[in-house]
């Protein structure tokens, strides 16, 4: 069962160039029909994983599967999959018919059904009165277009997508992620997709794999990992946080306390808690914090502090509270609901519930000695 | 030499001059003046000789139709100059090609490689070439001696000599406008053509060929054009018996002091290229593919 849905897998894949690991070990598992997202910083190995999937780099080690069969040495013009480049990487002496028309003539496919498949695909991304000009000749999101039919046109098996957004402006991005999205519903075709953009990614995928410096560090769906980050670069690259470091006291009935800056606080733990004495890093996003100004508010945990400094965008209010107690925090709180009048030096009060935070795991540094 | 004199003048950081203008002006100028009197005066008086010996008219003109030495000698000339750019630029095509997907460390000795025979002389290396391929020269000894032939193969004192001497001469002129415009080509594009299911040969053919068109169009009218003014090759390599237009002018002006019919041919000559150009400046924008601009 489990075997039939799966598409594309890539199997403990290391690539190195020199000394550096490009890619470092990482094992995906993407299943027929999934819009799956590589995320991570510049340089974290996303297009690397892309490029060897696609058949453009040789794996240092490992492999790549499609529907079970290892396809690592099979060169990319037997693969069948489409890719949308960053940049595009459009033919610009061609025009935008030829460069849709490219993959079916490469195929040898008849004439009449090149003609009748491209402007299909052409119809499908709505760029049909532009099939005679050339790619100079379109603006940024209708050359992204265009890159998105070439690679559709001949029913690949997946499609592969490296940063396809990234070099349009903010508000036609924003359009061109729905477009997609519902492109992806329509054609029912597993989409992998590169982005460095952690708001593109939570919106669109399905599921989510986090890269950091050629590794994965945490790979589900969205709300899962944006609500339990398993390390701390997982919190902070995916929004906002907030961490506090403490030591474990002791666990009853699914809660642990734990002191940090000489307070006891209070943590909800699904499993075995860890053991009295052990180091723990709390995450806690701002989100989630109550903020009031005069008595300590009735929640398990409550920290007071003093207001350093603090903005207003309309929807809410963004404070930074310093604590002596755990130090600097930010917190927002929606702009109508705010019961305290924010103004710097004022002293408040923040709270939050015991499962409102998560434990996450401090992450290797690449340049510690191993 | 006037390119050089203008970037200079804008790469300057202050001139005392009262306004930009001037000072490329003042720049320009003793190129300028070198030009009028060393190239543009001769070029003149070459054309108005032309017409005026051995009487005013047009009469050595009308030699290019009725005289049949001369059109012995202007098809000889094209047919060499097509045979040898043609071989050029397949050859140069190759080397550009290599040195475009060569690692960096490769391509500068690759680059040594194209630029070092421009620094010897054309004499020295047209002699080089009689010595390899003289009846009793390198290459036919060594095939006689191996037992693969038994009389010596032509291969000198013809027309094929000269196309080998020039040939060589020719390569660097052609792989540079050819390295420049391959590098100009997105290799992503090439990506993205194998990975639509183009085999190596078909993205070649489709893709990077294409791309790198006004890199072979420069690459022939440079060596073409270059090759119509030849001297010293064939003269050398040609052994007297295959007459091409440069050494026919020079033997008409300094042997049989025909002024009137040298200069004609000169001038024709000239004529010819700019023509060509001014064809070519149609197609392809001139300026870019001289690596101006
Ligand atoms: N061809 C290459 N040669 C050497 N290093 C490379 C090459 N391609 C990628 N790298 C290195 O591998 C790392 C990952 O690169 P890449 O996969 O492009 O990251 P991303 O797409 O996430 O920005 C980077 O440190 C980059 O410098
Ligand atoms: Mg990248």
């Amino acid at each position: 069962m489990s075997e039939l849905r799966q598409s594309v897998v890539v199997q403990r894949m290391v690539k190195r160039y020199g000394r550096v690991a490009a890619v470092d070990d990482v094992t995906l598992e993407i299943e027929r029909g999934e819009f799956v997202t590589l995320l991570g910083p510049s340089g974290s190995g996303k297009t690397t994983i892309l490029m060897a999937i696609a058949g453009f780099v040789q794996p240092t080690s490992g492999d790549i599967l499609l529907d079970g069969r290892a396809i690592t040495r099979l060169p990319p013009e037997r693969r069948n999959f489409g890719m949308v480049f960053q940049g595009y990487a459009l033919f610009p002496h061609m025009t935008v018919f030829e460069n849709v028309a490219f993959a079916l003539r490469a195929r040898g496919r008849p004439g009449e059904e090149v003609q009748r498949k491209v402007v299909e695909a052409l119809d499908l991304v709505q760029l049909s009165p532009y099939a005679q000009r050339l790619p100079r000749q379109l603006s940024g999101g209708q050359q992204q277009r265009v890159a998105l039919a070439r690679a559709l046109v001949f029913t690949p098996h997946l499609l592969l997508l490296d940063e396809p957004l990234s070099a349009l402006d903010k508000k036609l991005r924003a359009d061109l992620q729905l477009e997609l999205k519902a492109l992806h519903e329509r054609v029912g075709l597993t989409f992998l997709y590169v982005t460095h953009d952690q708001d593109e990614a939570l919106s669109m995928s399905d599921r989510v794999a986090i890269l950091r410096e050629g590794k994965l560090v945490q790979f589900g769906r969205p709300r899962e990992l944006y609500e339990r980050p398993a390390t701390r670069f997982v919190a902070d690259f995916l929004g906002k946080s907030n961490f506090i470091a403490g030591t474990a006291q002791g666990g009853d009935g699914g809660t642990l306390a734990y002191s940090a800056g000489g307070l006891t606080l209070r943590q909800a733990v699904a499993g075995a808690p860890p053991a009295p004495g052990a180091p723990i890093l709390v995450a806690l996003r701002p989100e989630k914090i109550a903020v009031v100004a005069d008595t300590p508010p009735d929640t398990a945990n409550a920290v007071a502090g003093r207001i350093a400094q603090w903005s207003y965008s309309g929807t809410h209010f963004q404070l930074l509270v310093d604590t002596p107690a755990v130090g600097r925090m930010i917190a927002t709180v929606p702009a109508w609901r705010c019961r305290i009048e924010p103004a710097t030096g004022a002293t408040v009060h923040l709270g939050w519930d015991p499962d409102a935070t998560v434990i996450v795991a401090e992450d290797a540094s690449a340049d510690s000695p191993h | 030499m006037t390119a050089v004199a203008a970037t200079g003048a804008h790469s300057g950081r202050r001139f005392f001059f009262a306004n930009e203008r001037t000072a490329y002006w003042l720049m320009v100028a003793p190129a300028a003046v070198l030009m009028a009197a060393f190239y543009f005066y001769p070029l003149v008086e070459v054309l108005w000789i032309s017409v005026t010996e051995p009487k005013p008219g047009l009469d050595n003109y009308a030699l290019l139709f009725t005289s049949a030495s001369i059109r012995r000698t202007i098809v000889t000339t094209l047919r060499i100059c097509t045979i040898t750019t043609a071989v050029t630029i397949v050859l140069g095509y190759v080397v550009a090609y290599v040195l475009v997907h060569a690692s960096p460390r490769a391509q500068r000795w690759l680059f040594l490689g194209v630029l070092v025979p421009l620094w010897i002389s054309v004499l020295v290396r047209a002699f080089a070439w009689v010595t390899l391929l003289a009846r009793e020269g390198l290459i036919n000894t060594t095939l006689r001696d191996a037992g693969i032939i038994e009389q010596p193969l032509a291969l000198i004192w013809n027309e094929f000599g000269i196309v080998i001497g020039m040939v060589h001469y020719m390569i660097p002129y052609a792989v540079l406008p050819l390295y420049a415009s391959m590098r100009d080509i997105d290799a992503r594009t090439v990506s993205a053509a194998r990975g639509l299911g183009g085999s190596r040969f078909y993205t070649f053919r489709r893709v990077f060929l294409p791309q790198s068109l006004p890199g072979i169009i420069g690459a022939t009218v440079l060596v073409f054009i270059f090759s119509l003014g030849f001297f010293v090759t064939p003269a050398i390599l040609g052994g007297g018996k295959t007459l091409m237009i440069a050494e026919y002018i020079s033997l008409q002006i300094l042997d049989l002091l025909r002024w009137g019919l040298g200069t004609m041919l000169a001038s024709t000559l000239v004529i010819f290229i700019f023509v060509l150009l001014a064809a070519l400046a149609k197609v392809v924008d001139l300026k870019r593919l001289f690596g101006a601009g």
